[in-house]
């Protein structure tokens, strides 16, 4: 029997079903597009080699170097020789099995979900996989994004296929206007925040409403980037006209006749009205603050307003334990207003907040501004393109005049895998996607915060919202 | 990949939620190009304090892990895996993984089985009670027994069907490679295509 009610998850998931799964087994479904990156794909070439497979699609394959790569002194070798190992192996990969690759220096190199969408790669109704969590975020074009492991990098390599089992819906409803100063990415810590960070577990989520709709692509990228952190294995947004005019004339978008044919589709993927969802959330984006995190996982967040929580305030017992350890962790204090809370280091970039909208609004902010003494401000656009457009519209000078530093792009201070760390007990406002202990350097203490929260904080010094500037 | 079916070992208590994979294996052992030798990375900043429960000799030789829920969120690295593999794990028991920890589980022989909140208390007061007891994973039955205790845990039955016959799949998947094939030939013409690269 063929559902006629579907939503826009089931209609992709649908049209790409090479073998349907009976008793059990799981469907076997068409991958269109694969991502990857160094740092998860070594052994799974490793694999393809020892048991004599080639590469099925490369023409449907493409890899870029970012966690390993430093944001300085590119032209010169990689200092760290393990980073430096792992970088080449990708090379080497990509040389032998005939892969497309993007390496450092190279002018479309970048963190990989700012650069598939960049070319024109990421399109509505696709399926995209990466060996990396964070490949959710190509869900912002209605395309069925998700991240695997490494065994799975190897088994789409060799068959282009993936097994998998149906995922349930979950809609994340967002009605309503978010206020100056509020961003997609406090809608997302938000909907973490409400649902926990194993509430998306076993689902699809859906952003769906008129705060939705009013964002334009950049912004969707954000929220579909973190769907990961609710625990989902894909968030998506149903294309529109926004979609088409993001994509439209980018270099690997189709053209003529495709193009009008790739919209006729792409038309008819939205969630049909009559569809039912698994489980439904609302958010009310009206009254939506700035949204930051005060513990160790990315459902510990607050309004910034707020103040930080007593771990009495949780009724589970396993909340109260992992907040009576994350305030150890951060070194906070209950009933602390979120504001008092002064920060190192100011990091604006990676995969959910490096693109060129982000840089320029979190620009706007620091025009004409210095930074407060107690800051290091690291800017790092997340691909070679952005950094080049920042810099022709004069972003970069805006960033230096103020005292930041003006790297080059890579995955950067999100994680510990290349020279852009915290030291031990450093505290960062950052614009990243992850506040796990340890996670931007060795005892390094992370607030997850907006690219505007980002920006006032480093005038201020302490987190801070665009509209606490104009107190001063 | 082995055959699995009953597996004895010593029982560990993580008496922790969101044990996610950045505290399973920190960024900085992701830089290895192998696909074993992970044993060290293992909870390695946890394993500098003394207190850390795979510092207490009893559990020392730890092969089945019982965790509080959400374990293995975050990143997807299968890295977290290979080190429990490597460390001696064959089993994790928790109340609620991460999906992508339990695919990668799935595809490494490491059995992440789920229990309830409750019988997960009543495991690890039964640990606690006798540390260094032996727990039995058997995966027939889809159970856990610890002396007198025996607990059923959940596992998705194609999972557990390829672990019960040590199948691979892509071995599996190339079985229907024709289907792949007829497959490929209806898609349009407006998908992505990386080659020929156009600047």
């Amino acid at each position: 029997m063929t559902k006629t009610n579907l939503t826009l998850a089931e209609k992709v998931w649908n049209d790409h079903v090479v073998v349907k799964g009976e008793n059990g087994a799981p469907d076997l479904l068409f991958i269109d597009l694969h991502l990857l990156h160094e740092v998860t794909s070594p052994q799974a070439f490793d694999g393809l080699r020892l048991a004599g497979r080639p590469v099925r699609r490369p023409d449907l394959t493409i890899a870029t170097e970012d966690h390993n790569t430093p944001t300085l002194d590119i032209d010169k070798p990689i200092a760290d020789p393990t980073s430096r190992t792992q970088i080449e192996a990708l090379r080497h990969n990509a040389k032998e099995f005939g892969i497309r690759i993007h390496s450092l220096g190279d002018i479309e190199q970048g963190i990989v979900h700012v650069v598939g969408p960049q070319l024109g790669l990421t399109m509505p109704g696709i399926t995209v996989v990466c060996g990396d969590s964070h490949t959710s975020t190509h869900g912002a074009f209605g395309a069925l994004a998700l991240g695997i492991g490494t065994s799975e990098v190897e088994h789409v390599l060799a068959t282009q296929t993936l097994p998998l089992k149906p995922f349930k819906t979950m809609a994340i409803n967002v009605e309503g206007k978010l206020r100056a100063g509020v961003t997609s990415k406090d809608i997302i810590l938000a909907v973490i925040a409400k649902i926990g960070t194993g509430g998306g577990q076993g689902y699809v989520l859906e952003y769906r409403g008129s705060a939705i709709r009013d964002l334009s692509m950049e912004a969707r990228m954000t929220i579909c980037n973190m769907s990961i952190e609710a625990g989902a294995r894909a968030g998506m947004v149903a294309p529109d006209q926004t979609t088409y005019d993001y994509l439209k004339g980018r270099v690997h978008a189709p053209e003529g006749q495709d193009w009008d044919e790739a919209v006729k589709y792409w038309d008819s993927l939205a969630t049909d009205e009559d569809a039912v969802f698994d489980a439904e959330v609302f958010l009310d984006a009206n009254t939506l603050d700035p949204f930051v995190t005060w513990g160790t996982n990315p459902g510990q967040g607050v309004s910034l307003n707020d103040v930080v929580p007593s771990p009495d305030s949780f009724a589970d017992p396993n909340e109260k334990a992992a907040a009576v350890r994350a305030l150890e962790y951060m070194d906070l204090v209950a009933g602390t207003k979120m504001k008092d809370i002064k920060v190192d280091t100011v990091f604006l970039g990676s995969c959910t907040n490096s693109r060129i909208e982000d840089l320029r609004s979190a620009a706007a902010i620091l025009n004409g501004k210095t930074k407060a003494d107690n800051i290091r401000m690291l800017v790092v656009p997340g691909s070679a393109r952005v950094r080049l457009q920042a810099e022709s519209e004069g972003l970069d000078k805006i960033f230096k005049d103020f005292g930041a530093e003006w790297r080059f792009a890579g995955c950067s201070m999100c994680l510990g895998m290349n020279p852009d760390q915290l030291a031990p007990g450093e505290r960062a406002a950052s614009t990243s996607n992850r506040n796990f202990e340890g996670r931007q350097g060795k005892g390094a203490r992370t607030h997850l915060v907006s690219p505007l929260v980002a920006a006032a904080t480093a005038i201020r010094g302490t987190l801070s919202a665009p509209a606490d500037l104009e107190d001063n | 990949m082995e055959k699995f079916t009953t597996f004895s070992g010593i029982a560990v208590p993580l008496r922790r939620s969101n044990v996610d994979t950045d505290q399973i294996i920190p960024a900085v052992y992701l830089k290895r190009i192998t696909k074993t030798g992970f044993e060290d990375a293992l909870f390695s900043s946890w394993r500098n304090d003394p207190e850390f429960v795979l510092n207490d000799p009893a559990y020392k030789h730890g092969s089945v892990l019982v965790a509080g829920p959400d374990f293995g969120t975050g990143s997807s690295r299968e890295h977290a895996v290979w080190a429990l593999r490597d460390y001696g794990f064959k089993a994790v028991l928790s109340s609620k993984f991460a999906d992508i920890f339990k695919g990668n589980s799935g595809k490494q022989g490491l059995i992440a089985g789920e229990i309830s909140e409750e019988d997960t208390e009543k495991l690890w007061e039964a640990i606690l009670n006798n540390p260094g007891v032996e727990i039995t994973i058997d995966l027939v039955n889809r159970t856990a027994t610890l002396g007198e205790l025996t607990v059923e845990f959940s596992i998705d039955e194609y999972t557990r069907w390829r672990l019960l016959e040590g199948l691979d799949d892509i071995g599996l998947t190339l079985r229907d490679e024709s289907s792949i094939t007829d497959f490929e030939a209806r898609r349009p013409n407006w998908m992505p295509k990386t080659l020929p690269a156009k600047q």
